[in-house]
């Protein structure tokens, strides 16, 4: 089922972001790319020859291959098809954020490699904001942790289950707006940063893997759909588990996927209208907005006492 | 079979021959570098033996030193806490030593090789004693030796100025504390009459402080938090910290912020779970909020820093507030009658206090070496190492990653059982001060963020990219020697990560006697394959099984990629530097501008100021150079110490009044004095 499940989000990955993209286009009234994009994306990317910047050493080739493998991980550890989580036993949520953590160390290792200021702008960039985005997660990772006293998202999902009205919960929903908020920047999204951007000014992840080319760029980009996939995933099965099944079975798998791709395309509805609905910020506006989401999270939790 | 005494007296031996041989090797620095290291690697091996032997039994040994003291006997003790301290000392010792047999050569005819090695073998000494000592009498010999040798290595580089400056505050801070400890010690002590001196062993201290009255208990406890907190560099007494690790040689930094620091851990360990009873739930919840704010205070100056030695002595005040997060959570468990918890919160922080010295030894040495290389400490004149020095760049990579408590490295174990014990933290009480908990964890996940942020600039600007210097460019990697040691110790952030679970039982006989309980067979799940936090249905973790996965995900990756390119073109061209022509080190981030963003965001807590002076040569729209100059204020120093040093030197000069230099007046205090002795003798 590990097998199954890395399939699943190396394949399906793509598709959400394409989905994204497109979803937005037409929300602006353009024709967009097609939801296959990414696929013809990664496949010319793999197909190409690359160039490597001169000044750049052996941890800017490493780079591609910790994210994507540190990704993939985290990716295992989630409950996707049932609640049980193929790698469950290996890590639960903190594990996760902190292979999170690995892949995004060694991508701003591999911007400042380059040598150019791109690099080291984008690198400084992602690492100030993902620190500023910690307290928030980790905020709403206790709250959820500690309605299912645990931290294996398996247990998260099952407690989660068992109660199907338990996200209505002030400190459920509070604590899910937080990890909306945190999702967004941690993907990198308007308002907290522009994917689509190539403008050298407001550039934070692309300015990292600026200098990346061909395959290597191909790793980092499909790594990348698979940490939005991994975020989003994470917010539908610990807060809004309907139709996920607790245990492995050929229906109960078929169903619960099914279900999760409804529900993945729903949350990408959202995250379109937050995109399109929303201009992006000055970079010293994100703490604010991180803030917002720390504050909502510690709310959430307080708001155990009363409820 | 020889027991943990006879290898401990041993390896005390060799520590002393050591010292005696570098005396004796005055005027040959090539020996006394060979057979001094030499013989302080012996000793720590013979230590890390007697610590494992006295770990792995379980029960307390105890051994006099034969010096014909009856009055104050010289007594060890290696009871399981006292064998951890001493086996975290032994495992970076090795190291440390070996990488001295390298790392000394440069200085050979230069400086005093013999005297060094001398202090040096006296400080691995003193630091074996203080974690052994079984009587307050010994424990405070121990501790002032310790205290003095290190003050001497700080102080080695003494024709500079800032070395003499961080060593004088070094040895006032120090004697300060020492001044709490010895109060509380005596308070301790003389608690239930009487005058005799046997009463001061340790073992007579267990569970003592509960025979106190509350008042008298908490003082007590304050007393020795504070005392112990100077040594161990809690905010606002660290101050001493950032300068005194520095300036001392890299082989001595590496053991002062990986093990000194560690003695006020050990004396916190010791009084709070050996002598103290449950405790009041205001101590833990003290000690969990000054460990908050310590980690969080120790990061973000440690961001502002671009001096590679002061940024990793910063990280160290930094791990010192994680690991008194474990501490006061430990406390509180206690206090809520909660042992497991309590047990778990106090492996996290044993676990972590063993992890920081390896991680925290082995950057200090590859800074070392780096500082060998170039000849500067400002990380803004390095750039390119990766190349020039491939072995010590990885070693530094290791350490980054091991602190900045990434899986699957050490680091992140023992931040991950931190965190479970602050999640399991939330049920065990219903009162206001649960919130505590996740307020802590959510803090304690910024720390970590911001630490991993630190160590992107601390090896990114130092080892990638471009040479920023001529220095630099022209830097060569450091010896065999000095790569066994960094290696070793990189080693060891492998072995304590991946081999977590097997481990763990060696915590047990520590929170036995702690708490009475056993945590291991509860903690190690999967037949020590993974861990679990806490109860049955918490999270698990397999640092092991993380390490395998992500090998073999690596793995496969690199063989497609590499069956694809095969059929593709690889070359290299220069990074995109906006068309101007060629990539120079000006146009690298800096590590200035790479903190800017968190200064700007944590204005209020830096107060930073800037300068900036443009020069024109013809026209003001192009400046010809920028002179740049940006500077953060020294919070504490400015708003806590300069205010107290002006009052003290003001009572001082009032004092001066009484001090006439006449011998009548003398005499007229020494009898007034006595008479009111004599009165208060009297009256009581």
């Amino acid at each position: 089922m590990a097998v199954l499940q890395l399939i699943l989000l190396l394949g399906i990955a793509p598709l959400v972001s394409g989905v994204i993209k497109t979803l937005k286009a037409r929300l602006q009234i353009r024709r967009g790319p097609g939801i296959l994009q990414p696929y013809r994306d990664l496949h010319k990317l793999f197909h190409k020859g690359m160039v490597l910047p001169d000044s750049a050493s052996w941890i800017f080739t490493a780079t591609p291959f910790v994210v994507f493998a540190a990704t993939l991980i985290a990716g295992l550890m989630l409950p996707m098809m049932s609640a049980e989580a193929p790698l469950g036993l290996f890590g639960g949520m903190l594990a996760i954020v902190y292979l999170l953590g690995l892949g995004r160390f060694f991508l701003a290792l591999g911007g400042l490699d380059t040598g150019s200021s791109f690099g080291g702008l984008g690198a400084s960039r992602e690492m100030t904001i993902a620190a500023l985005a910690e307290p928030a997660m980790m905020m709403a990772i206790f709250t959820v942790g500690i309605g299912a006293n645990s931290t294996s998202l398996s247990e998260v999902a099952r407690t989660a289950i068992g109660n199907n009205l338990a996200f209505l919960a002030p400190a459920q929903m509070l604590a899910f707006v937080a990890l909306f908020l945190v999702l967004i920047a941690e993907t990198g999204r308007i308002p907290v940063d522009n994917p689509a951007t190539h403008l050298e000014l407001t550039m934070i992840h692309e300015a990292m893997i600026l200098e990346y080319s061909g395959p290597y760029l191909g790793l980092i980009e499909w790594g990348s759909s698979i940490k939005q996939l991994l975020l989003m995933t994470l917010l539908i099965n610990s807060f809004l588990p309907f139709g996920l099944h607790r245990e492995w079975s050929v229906g109960g798998t078929l169903l619960s996927l099914f279900y999760l791709l409804i529900k993945l395309l729903l949350l990408s509805c959202t995250i379109v209208l937050t995109e399109t609905a929303n201009a992006k910020m000055r970079l010293f506006r994100v703490p604010e907005m991180l803030a917002v989401a720390f504050t909502l999270g510690a709310l959430g939790l307080i708001s155990t006492f009363l409820f | 079979m020889p027991g943990a005494v006879f290898w401990f007296a041993a390896g005390l031996a060799a520590y002393l021959l050591g010292a005696l041989a570098g005396l004796a090797c005055w005027r040959r620095p090539a020996d006394a570098r060979r057979i001094a290291c030499g013989l302080a690697l012996a000793g720590s091996l013979l230590l890390a033996v007697s610590a494992a032997a006295a770990l792995a039994g379980g029960k307390a040994v105890t051994w006099t030193l034969p010096v014909g003291l009856t009055l104050f006997p010289w007594t060890v003790r290696l009871d399981p806490l006292s064998a951890f301290f001493a086996l975290t000392l032994a495992l970076l010792a090795i190291a440390v030593s070996i990488y001295s047999i390298g790392y000394l050569k440069e200085m050979e005819g230069k400086r005093n090789i013999g005297i060094l090695t001398f202090f040096y073998n006296l400080l691995l000494l003193s630091l074996a004693l203080v974690f052994t000592a079984a009587n307050a009498f010994f424990f405070l010999i121990a501790w002032e030796l310790m205290s003095i040798t290190a003050f001497c290595l700080v102080t080695f580089e003494h024709e500079k100025p800032e070395a003499r400056r961080a060593a004088e505050l070094f040895l006032v801070m120090s004697h300060a504390g020492t001044g709490l400890l010895l109060a509380g010690l005596l308070i301790l002590g003389a608690s239930g009459g009487g005058a005799d001196l046997a009463r001061f062993d340790f073992a007579r201290f267990h569970l003592l402080a509960s025979t106190l009255s509350p008042f008298d208990q908490g003082f007590v406890f304050l007393l020795f938090f504070v005392g112990f907190g100077v040594k161990a560099g809690i905010v606002p007494l660290h101050i001493w910290l950032p300068d005194a690790h520095p300036v001392a040689p890299s082989n001595i930094s590496a053991l002062m912020s990986g093990i000194v620091i560690k003695s006020g851990i050990y004396g916190m360990a010791r009084v709070f779970f050996d002598f103290y009873g449950p405790p009041p739930l205001w101590m833990g919840t003290l000690v969990l909020a000054v460990g908050v704010v310590t980690a969080l205070v120790g990061v973000l100056c440690a961001l502002m820093e671009h001096d590679i030695k002061r940024l990793l002595a910063y990280h160290s005040i930094e791990n010192i507030g994680i690991i008194l997060m474990g501490f006061g959570a430990a406390l509180m468990f206690r206090a809520l009658d909660h042992a497991a918890l309590a047990a778990m919160a106090l492996v996290a922080a044993l676990f972590h206090t063993m992890n920081h010295a390896i991680f925290k030894g082995l950057l200090f040495l590859a800074a070392g070496s780096v500082v060998q290389a170039t000849k500067t400490r400002n990380m803004e004149a390095m750039g390119g190492l990766v190349r020039r020095m491939p072995a010590t760049a990885f070693f530094f990579l290791i350490g980054a990653v091991a602190i900045s408590g990434l899986p699957p490295l050490n680091g992140f174990v023992s931040e991950w059982l931190t965190y479970q014990a602050l999640l399991a933290g939330f049920g065990t009480t219903e009162s206001l001060t649960r919130v505590m908990f996740p307020l802590a964890g959510s803090l304690l996940a910024l720390t970590a963020a911001l630490a991993a942020t630190c160590f992107v600039k601390a090896f990114g600007i130092p080892f990638l990219a471009l040479p920023r210097s001529e220095a630099a460019a022209n830097a060569g990697e450091s010896n065999q020697a000095m790569q066994v040691g960094m290696g070793l110790l990189a080693a060891a952030c492998f072995v304590l990560g991946l081999g977590a679970t097997w481990i763990f039982p060696m915590f047990d006989p520590i929170t036995r006697n702690a708490f009475g309980v056993d945590i291991s067979s509860t903690m190690v799940a999967a037949s020590g394959f993974a861990l679990r936090g806490g109860s049955p249905h918490a999270g698990t973790v397999s640092t092991f099984g993380i390490a395998l996965t992500f090998a073999a995900l690596v793995a496969a990756a690199v063989f497609l990629i590499g069956r694809r390119m095969q059929h593709a073109t690889r070359a290299t061209g220069p990074s995109w530097d906006c068309g101007l022509p060629g990539l120079t080190a000006d146009n690298e981030y800096t590590a200035a501008a790479f903190s800017k963003p968190l200064r700007m965001i944590f204005a209020a807590f830096y107060r930073p100021s800037q300068e900036i002076q443009p020069q024109y040569d013809v026209s003001p729209y192009y400046p010809s150079s920028i002179h740049f100059e940006s500077e953060v204020e020294p919070i504490f120093e400015r708003h806590i110490y300069d205010p107290l040093s002006h009052w003290i030197f003001g009572l001082a000069r009032r004092m001066r009044a009484i001090q006439a230099g006449s011998i009548h007046a003398y005499l007229a205090y020494i009898f007034v004095t006595l008479v009111l002795m004599l009165l208060f003798g009297v009256r009581s």
